[in-house]
């Protein structure tokens, strides 16, 4: 299993206070990882890392490595537009701009700067379909992308930020601002769409993690406590501490 | 009030009577220590509710009524041109003949609306791109102590007087422009300058209001598709605050057209069709400024100025639909 990301004792402080404590942890491709822990461990802060979408905060320091491909993110001359589109993420309220689903979709490719009109298209059907969302888009897709229901937004998020192609998708709690029905169909695109692409996803939804994922990865307190596969992190993880956590005695 | 204090009195001892009523050992809770006279009557909190919602209404009543007299003593007497004096609307409108001095044959405001329109329009279209820039410099790229202060730059402009603008312009504007293109150096061209300045403060508040409004996450997900700040700002931010700017627009364009002393100052005061942007001209608001006090009420000539203000009064409602449209739309 070759690791297509790999966090090397990453280090976060904001000013005085160190958020994250050294995280060390690998992503394997075309795989599922959950990072899971109790509000305020750092799994989201953490997650921002890996896009570097932490960069523009005041006072913020970021150290160790993260490579992508073998090559550190931060160190590079890899730019922040080129990262991003390896690296793609979805939020945790669905985030449509306010124009249709086809510019929706098409924006990344845009901002690029693809000319191609045959490609944008082409492109924006493909990624519209592995989303799961096609079916319900496509006799509309020059309507606004707002008047479509929560879940179908967050799946048009997710075909937005799979029309640039990314190596990875980054998913910030993707469901938890949605309705069960909803989650649940994320979930199914999500299923479908690891086999092309690598996910890593934060959850609070322990159920979630262990539907959908292949590996998890435990932290607390900026720590990375424990990470496996997500058989042996729910059937029979090394530490008390995350067993009692998967067992629902804290968090 | 007694006789209803005592029919409850009894329903209570014919409860406790009937035992429908459990006797609870707590201290102090008992059916016979109710204090039905208390109850009875509306609490404390009741009445400052009345007298809250009394005060309001009261106010707005009178808010009200005041708006109502505004409007109708400006129709009454604006509506007297046509009705009582015979001019004929469309003439009021379309023709550029004005002295209303010589008859209702000669009560004709084109010039006027014409003028209004051109400066308003014009400042309108030099202050939104400058707004539109300061706005997003206080928003997307300057955030902190800069901002703030560029804010406070903004409010002090808003919060000087016109005339001091009309005196700066006259000072100022009027002779560069006469050294520049000629002419005397009042005009549209001036007028338009002077408002371009009132009105920037207006537009750029409400722009910065625009781009607040717009939520931090749309900006966070263009940077995470790969989007630059540049891009960000320009498919997205300005896409998603167009209908709040357009508002902004129509905001400071309702000020202009509005702006009396300082265009009077400045304009030349000829009721005249403007051929050019530095020929002396007349606004509506110049006119009445200028006139007002040399007329005699009840007569045409002051009928007439009436009539602009009327137009005036119409065109601010006009623009308040607008806004209310975009909004609505939106």
């Amino acid at each position: 299993m070759t690791n297509i990301m790999e966090a090397e004792n990453v280090k976060l402080s904001y000013g005085d206070f160190e958020a994250l404590h050294g995280i060390t942890l690998a992503f394997p491709a075309k795989k599922l990882t959950a990072l899971i822990g109790p509000s305020g461990c750092g799994k989201s802060t953490f997650l921002r890392c890996l896009n570097r979408m932490n960069d523009d905060i005041d006072n913020i320091k970021i150290s160790g490595k993260i490579l992508l491909e073998n090559k550190d993110i931060y160190r590079t001359h890899l730019d922040l537009v080129a990262l991003r589109k390896k690296v793609g993420m979805v939020f945790q309220q669905p985030t449509p701009f306010p124009f249709s689903v086809f510019d929706n979709v098409a924006y990344g490719l845009r901002v690029a700067g693809v000319k191609d009109k045959d490609l944008i298209e082409q492109r924006v059907i493909e990624s519209l379909k592995q989303a799961a969302i096609w079916e319900e888009t496509k006799d509309s897709l020059q309507r606004n992308a707002l008047a479509f229901s929560g879940g179908q937004q967050q799946r048009i998020c997710i075909a937005r930020a799979l029309a640039v192609r990314p190596e990875v998708v980054l998913l910030d709690e993707p469901t938890s601002a949605l309705d069960p029905i909803s989650s649940s169909e994320i979930e199914e695109t999500l299923m479908g769409l690891k086999k092309k692409y690598t996910f890593i996803m934060v959850t609070h939804n322990l159920q979630q993690a262990s539907r959908v994922s292949d590996q998890v990865a435990f932290l607390m307190n900026g720590e990375l406590i424990e990470a496996g596969s997500t058989e042996q992190m729910f059937l029979s993880p090394e530490k008390e501490i995350t067993s009692n956590y998967l067992n629902g005695r804290f968090g | 009030m007694a006789k209803k204090e005592q029919d409850l009195q009894e329903v209570v001892e014919q409860a406790i009577a009937q035992q429908k009523v459990p006797h609870v050992k707590f201290k102090g809770i008992n059916p016979r220590n109710i204090d039905i006279a208390r109850l009875t009557k509306p609490s404390k909190e009741t009445r400052q509710e009345r007298w809250g919602k009394g005060l309001t209404a009261l106010a707005i009543v009178l808010i009200g009524l005041l708006i109502v007299a505004i409007i109708g003593f400006v129709g009454m007497h604006g509506l007297a041109t046509f009705f009582t004096d015979k001019v004929n609307i469309f003439q009021f409108l379309f023709s550029t003949d004005w002295n209303p001095g010589a008859g209702p044959k000669h009560v004709g405001a084109a010039a006027m609306i014409v003028t209004s329109f051109a400066v308003t329009l014009l400042a309108a279209m030099i202050a939104t791109p400058f707004a539109i820039a300061v706005a997003l410099f206080m928003t997307e790229y300057e955030s902190g102590k800069r901002a703030n202060l560029l804010q406070s730059v903004m409010e002090l402009l808003v919060g000087i007087p016109s005339v001091v603008y009309g005196f700066l312009g006259l000072t100022v504007i009027v002779p560069a422009v006469r050294t520049i293109f000629g002419g005397t150096g009042f005009g549209i061209l001036t007028a338009t300058l002077i408002l371009f300045v009132m009105v920037l403060p207006t537009i750029t508040s409400l722009t910065v209001d625009a781009f607040k409004a717009v939520p931090k996450e749309l900006r966070k997900s263009s940077a995470a598709l790969g989007a630059t700040r540049w891009q960000t700002i320009f498919h997205v931010v300005l896409r998603a605050a167009r209908a709040r700017i357009m508002t902004a627009i129509i905001f400071g364009m309702a000020r202009a057209f509005g702006e009396a002393l300082a265009v009077q100052m400045a304009i030349g005061n000829a009721v005249l069709m403007p051929y050019n942007l530095v020929s002396p001209a007349a606004t509506l608001t110049s006119q009445l400024t200028s006139q007002m006090g040399n007329t005699v009420m009840g007569t045409l000539p002051n009928n007439a100025l009436w009539s602009l203000a009327l137009l005036l009064l119409i065109m601010s409602l006009v623009f308040n639909f607008l806004v209310h449209l975009i909004g609505k739309k939106s």
